[in-house]
């Protein structure tokens, strides 16, 4: 028993504990926490978030992180919705590019971080910065509209906001793009890559591997979780603000360390994301259910985040001293 | 036998400054086992790194074969049959032994296969008669076990010309008898090996030629069978070293007892009781896991103990943490000088003046003048070799580093020094100076614990010697006693 926790992972074992408490507690003293239309919410609430935690956590298995993701999303979306709006491209190409463009970005990251020897800290707040700038440049800070279900084009929501019966389809994405990515990092030599690159990036390239390669593919998987991301934001809002994002990246970061994976590298897993996504969406609208405003959120997430980080600080205390005996 | 198989020529390499190797010739036979030495700094492993394709090297060239090859990738140099079992630990902590092994040859195309990984790491072993579980993750083995697999990777690429590069450090004695059995296997088979050691007696039991580097120059080669041991030091010293016998000691019963331990106990260490005298040097024995070093830990506060009363000068002292130690006047030299003793990105004169920084603030500013001061006198002293006292500590030799940290605990005033295997990973002629420092140190009144896995050294130096076994004190040896037979007998409980 105690050896197939060790094998799952304590803390994910502890993160989706957390996850169960936490939702029954909601389910108690909150108003229809369980109905329906919550459940929904709860969905709607953790997909632009969980595509971008989903690609950072291959970034921040690397040893690496990313602070572009939220500008980069809200740029990618601000390029689509000039391009269809003012550049006359049909809504499908735009969507293209938009999902292109944030590769792309990934991949400048990638190419800064292993070719430039930048750190990531430092190279992603760069591109956070340019991606910020860039969004207000490129539609002169001005708001642009994604096609909404009832005017024309309206497929674009039909096929990425909401089924007719008010189901969240960005879950039903998320859930795909999951999957996934599960199989790259746990069934592929990706993922193997990614994992030994945090454990030990001299180690790796004296076996003979190209680290550079590996790297940056971490983040062009990144770069294409905010594109699909930015897809699923447009559609869902439809309007798209310059200056806005800001932060949605610190929440995917959160939501990744919630769920185990170290910022140290090495360590890691998706379906602890996830589960560190879904404790977010929780406790964003069960404080809703109780009536609390936003700002409650935002305090109990960052409490959460320290406890998730305090059981990993103990955790690797654990296993130091049992490598001593 | 006599083919050559692989000649370096005038490899040349450059580090800004510096050269790390000048010319430099190398020549290895098929089939043989090819020891490699010279003291630190020598360039043995810089040589290897260039050969392995670890590093670029300036001028020169490398034939494999009578071919001329140009390695800028270890990849390349693993397809033209070369592997190499680095020095520095390389492994993935996190991966699992078998992961770490077969990394970068998992499987042909995208997808993994576990099993089969699994399934040769398990052959593998069985082949090299070592009992390690493939789906054990690295950071859970001991750093032997980790040195072992290190050693199944090199094997496992099948190459023609395996390097190894000081395993022997981190081995047990019986670990070390497996892997010189594995390597005259490996040479059965027309493998060809270059062995780099520090230890002496490996060049007679384990190679069929040696070869001898100082200063990034090639010296010689000589058959190892028929060569002196000593001759290889005069190659390697370049000087007549300077050995020194213990004389007789001038411990008695009216020497003053500076610190007693009663009763110590931890979770490794069995209710030890012991005294120190003043002037003396005591040598902590004992096989690997014997509990010496964490006996050290406890007296140093450095680990929390469950009992043990502690006195220093006959007045007793309640010390918890290892600040507490260092007011006290104990100082603790780390085996693990990289990690625990120096801070390898600062220079001599602040890794120096660390402990006693509060000396050297005027007002609330750092006094730097004064610093240099201070430190160029301990440059002196105990003769660290460097250009200036601003030189980072990282450049510096493993002697060198090992004597910024005796000139840090002596600027402190510690009149007790406990020394963890003070010259493991240095060199020879570099070995006797820190014997000369630590005698000189005794002789002027400092009290001296010395923690050492070489029998000969800690018979060499001590005045006494503790035999620990499995946390408990079994002897303590004095005179005609200490020697290598009554320490093992002791250490071993037999």
């Amino acid at each position: 028993m105690l050896n197939n926790l060790k094998k799952i992972g304590m803390q994910k074992v502890l993160a989706f504990g957390a996850l169960i408490i936490i939702y029954i507690f909601f389910a108690i003293v909150g108003r229809n926490f369980t109905s329906s239309s919550t459940t929904l919410n709860i969905l709607a609430a953790s997909y632009f978030v969980g595509f971008l935690a989903i690609g950072v956590t291959f970034i921040i298995i690397t040893g690496g992180i990313d602070l572009s993701l939220g500008a980069l999303m809200m740029c990618s979306a601000l390029l689509g919705g000039t391009l269809y709006r003012d550049q006359g491209f049909p809504l499908w190409a735009a969507l293209l590019v938009m999902i292109l463009f944030a590769v792309f970005v990934g991949l400048l990251n990638g190419l800064m971080v292993t070719k430039l020897k930048l750190p990531p800290f430092i190279a992603t707040l760069g591109t956070m910065m340019v991606c910020l700038g860039l969004g207000s440049i490129i539609t002169n800070t001005s708001s642009k509209y994604f096609p909404t279900l009832l005017e024309s084009d309206g497929w674009f929501g039909r096929v990425f906001f909401k089924t007719t019966g008010g189901f969240p389809l960005g879950a039903v994405y998320l859930v795909a793009f999951y999957i996934l990515m599960f199989v790259v990092l746990n069934k592929t030599k990706v993922g193997r890559y990614i994992f030994a690159i945090g454990s030990n990036e001299e180690a790796v390239r004296l076996s003979g591997i190209k680290v550079d390669l590996w790297k940056t593919l971490a983040y062009v998987i990144s770069g294409l979780g905010v594109g699909i991301g930015s897809i699923l934001y447009a559609a869902t809002y439809t309007v798209v603000i310059p200056n806005t994002g800001n932060g949605i990246e610190l929440q995917a970061i959160a939501a990744v360390v919630i769920g185990g994976t170290s910022l140290s590298g090495g360590v890691g897993s998706l379906t602890g994301t996830m589960i560190g996504v879904f404790i977010m969406s929780i406790l964003k609208n069960g404080l809703i259910s109780m009536s609390l405003p936003a700002p409650y959120q935002t305090f109990f997430t960052g409490l959460v985040v320290i406890g998730a980080v305090l059981m990993d600080v103990y955790r690797n205390k654990k296993a130091n001293q049992l490598k001593k005996i | 036998m006599e083919n050559i198989l692989l000649e370096m020529k005038d490899i040349e390499k450059r580090f800004p400054g510096v050269y790390a190797l000048k010319k430099c010739y190398f020549g290895l036979r098929e089939g043989e086992i090819h020891a490699l030495v010279g003291e630190n700094g020598a360039g043995k492993s810089t040589l290897m790194n260039i050969l392995t394709g670890c590093i670029p090297f300036d001028s020169g060239e490398i034939m494999l074969n009578g071919e001329q090859k140009l390695f800028t990738e270890p990849k390349q140099a693993q397809l033209a049959g070369i592997s190499m079992v680095h020095q520095e630990l390389n492994l993935m902590e996190n991966l699992t032994v078998a992961q770490n092994i077969f990394i970068g040859r998992e499987s042909k195309g995208l997808f993994l296969n576990e099993d089969s990984i699994n399934k040769r790491a398990r052959e593998l072993f069985k082949r090299l008669n070592f009992h390690i579980d493939p789906k054990e993750k690295v950071e859970r083995l001991s750093v032997s076990h980790q040195q072992i697999v290190e050693i199944a990777k090199a094997i496992s690429y099948d190459a023609k010309i395996i390097v190894f590069d000081e395993p022997s450090a981190t081995l047990t004695d019986n670990e070390i008898d497996q892997l010189f059995k594995i390597m005259k296997e490996l040479r059965e088979t027309g493998v060809s090996m270059i062995y780099i050691s520090h230890r002496m007696d490996e060049i007679k039991r384990i190679s069929d030629r040696v070869t001898v580097m100082r200063d990034g120059e090639y010296i010689g080669t000589r058959d190892s069978r028929t060569v002196e041991i000593d001759e290889v030091i005069q190659m390697m010293v370049g000087r007549v070293i300077y050995e020194e016998h213990k004389k007789i000691s001038l411990i008695d019963k009216d020497t003053p007892v500076v610190l007693k331990a009663e009763n110590f106990t931890s979770k490794d260490v069995k209710n030890v009781s012991f005294e120190l005298f003043k002037g003396e040097i005591l040598g902590f024995a004992g096989l690997i896991g014997a509990g010496r070093t964490e006996l050290a830990r406890l007296i140093f506060g450095a680990d929390p103990k469950e009992s043990g009363e502690l006195y220093l000068d006959g007045t007793k002292v309640d010390i918890t943490s290892p600040h507490k130690a260092v007011e006290n006047g104990i100082g603790y030299l780390s085996e693990d000088r990289k990690r625990y003793g120096v801070v390898l990105g600062m220079n001599i004169a602040n890794n120096i003046v660390l402990t006693k920084l509060k000396n050297y603030i005027k007002n609330i500013f750092i006094n730097e003048k004064k610093i240099m001061e201070s430190a160029d006198e301990y440059i002196k002293l105990i003769d660290i070799r460097t250009p200036s006292a601003k030189q980072l500590v990282k450049s510096l030799s493993g002697g060198n580093q090992q004597k910024v940290i005796i000139a840090k605990w002596l600027l402190n005033n510690s009149d007790i020094l406990i020394f963890d295997e003070p010259t493991r990973g240095i060199d020879v002629g570099a070995k006797s100076e820190i014997y000369k420092i630590m005698n000189d140190l005794a002789e002027q009144g400092k009290s001296i614990i010395m923690i050492s896995s070489e029998l000969p050294e800690l018979i060499r130096m001590s005045d006494r010697v503790l035999v620990m076994c499995e946390g408990e004190h079994t002897a303590t040896l004095m005179a005609d006693d200490i020697n290598q037979n009554t320490i093992m007998k002791y250490a071993t409980k037999q």
